[in-house]
């Protein structure tokens, strides 16, 4: 199957791979699989006292599609508040790497990757201002 | 036994609809009906005779290929309790089982530039044949349970087979390297 030029760019040139420590307070850890391809996505943030996300890493197991998915995750996250992160839609991924129907799959993935790192941050501390109902992520706590 | 259309793969090959088969017997009756749809048997029958035969060899063949498998069989018994595996999104799984998942994959990544790499190898692989054997057993309590709960125990256990499954290839890959 053909990789666009953006897929192989981040395939062969990943950017913030790498761990944070996942005990410390100010990282959000989140990981998630795709058992259809065997898939395992670990996306960690590291959230700044103001909600900023101020640096993001990513561990990958899986196909370039994957790969290049969280890698590009991880650029776009740098600079946004939790909000803004959680904005980002997997549509949005699967457009700007040109994936094709059958590796939308690995954008999901790490949209999913994104609001499970959320979620694990925002339960080590509820920050001032912002509630646990604006958690919209309560699945990757629920199995 | 009796090879026709419209059976599930267990009433074809006349096993209850349940997780453990003989598989010698299974393979014994795959055999069989094999030789009784086989297309040479019809090959001056009528079209539709013809034609039936080869219906019925594709789903024989597809039957065998299902049912000899622990991971195939037990999609194929979620299905048949309506449960679709295929082509579902849901990424959300127990995390430890992904960290264990990555550090096996990790550890796997390591195992090149260890200094015994074929030993290295074969005990990660019998690693993971302890941990596939682990998952079959879950999902066999699981399914006995004809409940919801332990409908989606089941569904689990094989969700997650199929992340072992994957660690299995990397491991053939990988010692086709090696040799």
């Amino acid at each position: 199957m053909a990789y666009s030029d953006k897929v192989l760019d981040h395939y062969e040139n990943p950017r913030n791979v790498g761990t944070f420590d996942k005990d410390d307070p100010d990282i959000g850890t989140g990981m998630v699989g795709a058992p259809a391809c065997g898939d395992v996505m670990k996306l960690q943030i590291k959230v700044s006292e103001h909600g900023v996300i101020e640096d993001a890493k990513f561990k990958t197991y899986g196909c370039g599609s994957a790969i290049a998915s969280s890698s590009l995750v991880t650029e776009w996250l740098k600079g946004k508040t939790l909000t803004q992160a959680l904005e980002i839609k997997n549509t949005e991924i699967a457009e700007e790497l040109a994936l094709p129907p059958v590796k939308v799959h690995c954008s999901v993935l790490a949209e999913d990757a994104i609001k499970a790192a959320i979620t694990d941050y925002r339960t080590k501390h509820v920050p001032a201002g912002e509630s646990r109902d604006a958690n919209p992520e309560p699945r990757a706590a629920a199995l | 036994m009796d090879p026709a259309p419209g059976k599930n793969h267990f009433e074809l090959f006349g096993f209850p609809v349940k997780f453990d088969i003989d598989t010698d017997e299974l393979a014994a009756r795959y055999r069989e009906l094999q030789r009784r749809v086989h297309p040479d048997k019809f090959a001056s029958g009528s079209d539709q005779e013809r034609r039936l035969s080869l219906q019925m060899t594709a789903l024989v063949n597809e039957g065998f290929q299902t049912l000899k498998d622990p991971v195939r069989r037990g999609r194929y018994l979620l299905n048949l309790r309506g449960v679709d595996l295929d082509g579902e999104t849901d990424t959300a799984m127990d995390p430890a089982f992904l960290m264990e998942q990555m550090e096996l994959r990790e550890e796997l990544e390591g195992v090149r530039e260890s200094d015994n790499p074929p030993k290295r190898l074969a005990d990660l692989a019998n690693r993971i044949e302890r941990r596939m054997q682990d998952k079959i057993d879950e999902f066999r309590r699981a399914f006995a349970d004809d409940v919801p709960e332990g409908t989606g125990k089941a569904r689990n256990a094989v969700r997650e087979m199929q992340f072992l499954e994957k660690m299995r290839r990397e491991i053939d890959n990988l010692e086709e390297e090696l040799i």
